[in-house]
């Protein structure tokens, strides 16, 4: 095993973490069993008490998951000279079965979290808990997605022998590459790529202008699920294309497709703005798709729309400032001309 | 969004007023801390340095060595072999190397003896390390007799020492003409230590290599890279290595930390029962703790970085130095030059904050849930 | 204005030392009166104000405040209601110790992420009023105990309340202060505010400006008294 401080810093990190979560999803079960509002009782105050307490764990788990996203592929990035083959992130995720799929799990688990954290907030609008019930539910969800975060991740850095030979970007994500996933991104067809990009992004992003200046009655309503499904496909896009269409553009260089380096300060850490442009309107515009159902609510009948107005402009700026960075960079690069 | 800015800035406000009226608790905690900090940033910051060193020191070694292994070690090889690796396409270039170790009893030590590419000096002389000028005693001018293989002593004259910037890598060295090195080390003319070899595209290294070993079976390629990732591990492993031993004292920060979030003072509570009663709600005085939280942590990680920096980088890591060095009698007085990574402090930012703020958790929610009425009831 | 109906409240429920606090009590408070409720120690008298002032809720029974029910609301929600609608004044005033008078007084605002300056001139204000605009900066722990008395109605009274609701508050005060107490009584009633007053001292109880008098032993009122 590789007994590298970042290394070190990510296992103890997540164990913990995923142990405040599994914490917290057992209360949330605890909760689900006896939760009766109409009641006085101690047992009902000692409840409500505790759901603060998930609330802010499930934030820390947020930003916990947030910042271990970039310092995963950073421990990767450094980790890449012990591996044959290696030049960058790419190629140390690469070296057993278990680096891909733990990136993906900490992606899933950002976007479940920041969800939550929307549900949430919208419980939190209601003077009867409304939506305890779908909340403390999700949570039963998320938790064991931590959990197995952290465990495949352990895997991973367990199994990592440095002197496996493995590949680096370069053959990951071109066709015909060792690896499914990267060449079956590669195999996509950059262009279409790049106007899937644009579609998405500025579907939710018009989805979310919209919902937010007219967000009221049934209109708001085909908005909102509007702009939670185009939110998720261009997560989906848009992460493909920032691998196989943007990034050329950014490396100057039409083989060079790694999603990592764009992170790295010969870039500019140009990467930083666009994922996180990317993930925060995506978790905004899900957010707002996934509360439709909660407009139903008596007592968030108000609430809930003022919130998907809320989110849906915080969206729609961030899908805007998306393709804005995106053109940017397409477009000042030399490989353009 | 007006709002919950003022808002902030009213409990900022609070929890720091709140911090000071308690200040001997919290200084005390914000040493600890602050030393955990400091010990872990202080391995970092060698760790990287030194690997940030040899990177540098290795850009100038050539891409590929070429030794020659009989029954399992290392020894001399001929001539032949300098012109048979030239030969090899993608070679831009081979040179044959002579070099060994010498061993000298007055100081105990053993020096690296060399042979540069183009030594400036005359038949008879020698260049010197700091560090062998030291342990010698010696100076430019100075007589150095050097005990050869056939039992005579060979004496050499100083002709300079190499400044003490490069002591890093020239401590122990001493560089001295081919004849003179022949004469020491008894090695026949024609023969060398190894062959240093320069391949034009990087990416032809490890095929070179190979055909190295098909050419000539006996012979061992070393590839810089190969060097590099060696250096690079025991950096990590080592300090790896140290931070798991420092897990020890991670953890017993960390039992503090939640010894004193929970141990609540009676005038503690007492406070928090008052801003329940008149009107802060659980998640306002829940705030006020999560501000208090990175309040001492912001203050304890920034202390501890800038001691570890200054520790590193200007005080020659007095502390950490036996560990990360390993034995040896010369030790390099050397300083290193400051980098610090952003990837570190993230690093560093894991192993201290997080664990601190997982073990306050619970501690802060259960002081935040004090009865608004508890006031009342006393 | 306040209205209780067969309110009960029960501490540590289904345990060997359960102790019934309030037991069946039904009260209505008038806006713009004074009502004192009177009773020894241990008569419920404290758990009793800590529900109407919305502090705690009930175990049974349902509370009615300005019109609106607030007997399950949850925790954020009362605290909410009880900002904009009580004021609290405690027996020994309870100022937090090592912060300013003037600070304590604005502290109920802080949460609410109201400008300072504005906040600022109301808790001056507030402080002038009480003859206490030379105190301004001094710490709560100097202040004599009639001046933290009225500090503490002060700080009752930042978030502009309609009801004021005071535990014992001439516990520690001479006849002299107590009757000073009571004159302030006087002019918040005169303003418009209702005020309930828990105590045994007689002052407060024989004061012309209250309204009513309520009797409590063991968790249940015995009766009224004009």
């Amino acid at each position: 095993m590789i007994l590298h401080p970042g290394v070190l810093a990510l296992l103890a990190g997540s164990l913990l973490v995923s142990a405040l979560l599994v914490a917290s999803a057992w209360n949330g079960l605890v909760i689900l069993r006896r939760w009766d509002l109409s009641s006085g009782s101690a047992v009902q105050l000692a409840l409500e008490r505790r759901t603060y307490l998930v609330s802010t764990i499930v934030g820390y788990v947020l930003a916990f998951e947030l910042v271990s996203l970039f310092l995963y592929v950073y421990t990767a990035d450094a980790l890449a000279p012990m591996f044959t083959g290696a030049m960058c992130a790419a190629g140390t995720l690469a070296a057993n079965g278990w680096g891909y799929p733990v990136l993906v799990l900490r992606l899933a688990n950002f976007v479940l979290a920041g969800l939550w954290l929307v549900v949430n907030r919208a419980d939190t609008l209601g003077h009867d808990y409304p939506l305890v019930r779908p909340k403390y539910a999700l949570l039963l969800a998320l938790a064991p997605l931590v959990l197995a975060e952290a465990v495949l991740q352990a895997r991973f850095f367990l199994a990592l022998e440095p002197e496996v030979i493995t590949s680096c970007c370069g053959s990951l994500f071109s066709r015909g590459g060792p690896s499914a996933v990267g060449a079956g991104l590669a195999a996509l067809p950059a262009a279409p790529l790049g106007v899937a990009l644009y579609a998405t992004a500025g579907a939710a992003g018009g989805a979310g202008a919209a919902l937010g200046r007219w967000g009221r009655g049934g209109a708001g309503v085909a908005l909102a699920v509007l702009l939670g499904v185009a939110a998720a496909l261009a997560l989906v896009a848009g992460l493909a294309a920032l691998v196989t269409w943007v990034s050329p553009y950014v490396y100057e260089l039409p083989t060079h497709r790694c999603p990592f380096c764009l992170l790295q300060a010969e870039y500019g850490w140009i990467g930083y703005p666009l994922y996180g442009t990317l993930l925060g309107g995506a978790v905004c515009g899900m957010g707002a798709g996934v509360l439709v159902p909660a407009r139903r609510v008596p007592s968030l009948a108000a609430a809930v729309p003022a919130l998907q107005r809320r989110l849906a402009i915080a969206a729609a700026a961030l899908f805007g400032l998306f393709a804005a960075l995106v053109s940017w960079k397409v477009l000042a690069s030399h490989l353009a001309a | 969004m007006r709002t919950w800015l003022e808002r902030q800035r009213y409990v900022v406000d609070f929890t720091l007023s709140s911090l000071a009226r308690r200040k001997g608790k919290n200084l005390a905690l914000l040493a600890v801390y602050a030393l955990v900090v400091f010990s872990l940033a202080s391995v970092l910051f060698f760790a990287h340095a030194l690997r940030h060193e040899s990177r540098a020191v290795l850009r100038d070694a050539p891409e590929l060595l070429v030794q020659r292994v009989v029954a399992g070690r290392h020894d001399l090889l001929p001539q032949a072999w300098v012109a048979t690796v030239a030969g090899i396409r993608g070679v831009s270039g081979a040179r044959g190397r002579l070099w060994g170790y010498y061993f000298d009893p007055p100081s105990r030590a053993n020096y690296t003896v060399m042979v540069p590419e183009r030594f400036w000096g005359a038949k008879g002389q020698l260049v010197i390390g700091a560090g062998v000028a030291r342990a010698r005693g010696a100076a430019p001018g100075d007589q150095f007799p050097l005990k050869a293989a056939d039992g005579t002593y060979l004496t050499l004259v100083v002709r300079e020492v190499i400044p003490a910037e490069s002591e890093l890598v020239s401590a122990d060295l001493l560089l001295v003409g081919e004849e003179d090195f022949r004469t020491l080390f008894d090695v026949a003319p024609g023969t060398f230590t190894d062959v240093a070899v320069s391949v034009r595209n990087a990416k032809e290294v490890q095929t070179v290599a190979g055909k190295v070993t098909r050419l000539l079976p006996s012979a061992r390629p070393i590839t810089r890279s190969e060097i590099v990732r060696t250096y690079d591990s025991i950096l990590d492993w080592r300090s790896g290595l140290v931070v798991v031993v420092l897990a020890g004292a991670l953890l017993a920060f960390v039992i503090v930390a939640w010894d004193k979030a929970s141990g609540l003072s009676a005038e503690e509570k007492r406070e928090i029962g008052i801003l329940k009663a008149i009107g802060w709600e659980t998640s306002d005085v829940l705030l006020m703790k999560v501000w208090e939280g990175a309040v001492v942590s912001l203050a304890a990680f920034a202390v501890g970085v800038l001691g570890a920096y200054a520790h590193v980088f200007l005080g020659d890591v007095a502390l950490l130095a036996p560990v990360l060095r390993g034995w040896s009698t010369l030790y390099p007085a050397f300083r290193l030059v400051p980098s610090v990574d952003p990837y570190q402090v993230a690093t560093l930012f894991f192993l201290t904050v997080v664990p601190y703020t997982v073990a306050t958790v619970v501690p802060c929610w259960r002081a935040a849930t004090i009865d608004p009425d508890s006031v009342m009831r006393t | 204005m306040i209205e209780l109906r067969n309110v009960r409240k029960v501490f540590n429920e289904g345990r060997p030392d359960e102790l019934t606090a309030v037991d069946g009590v039904s009260l209505a408070i008038a806006p713009r009166t004074v009502t004192v409720l009177r009773g020894p120690s241990g008569s419920g008298k404290t758990s009793l104000l800590s529900l109407i002032g919305a502090m705690a809720r009930p175990t049974s029974g349902r509370i009615v405040v300005d019109g609106r029910e607030i007997t399950s609301l949850p925790e954020r929600f009362l605290t909410d209601v009880r900002r904009r609608t009580f004021g609290f004044v405690f027996q020994q005033g309870n100022l937090v110790r090592g912060v300013t008078t003037l600070e304590n007084v604005m502290l109920p605002a802080y949460p609410l992420g109201e400008p300072r300056p504005a906040l600022l001139a109301r808790a001056r204000g507030l402080l002038e009023m009480l003859d206490l605009g030379h105190r301004l900066r001094s710490r709560a722990e100097w202040l004599s105990g009639g001046e933290a008395q009225r500090a503490a109605i002060a700080r009752a009274l930042v978030n502009a309340p309609k009801v004021i609701i005071a535990d014992e508050p001439t516990a520690h005060l001479d006849t002299k202060l107590t009757r000073e107490f009571m004159e302030i009584v006087a002019r918040l009633k005169a303003e418009g505010k209702t005020i309930v007053i828990a105590s045994h001292d007689p002052i407060v109880c024989d004061d012309p400006v209250v309204d009513r008098a309520v009797g409590m032993r063991d968790g249940r009122l015995d009766g009224d008294g004009a």
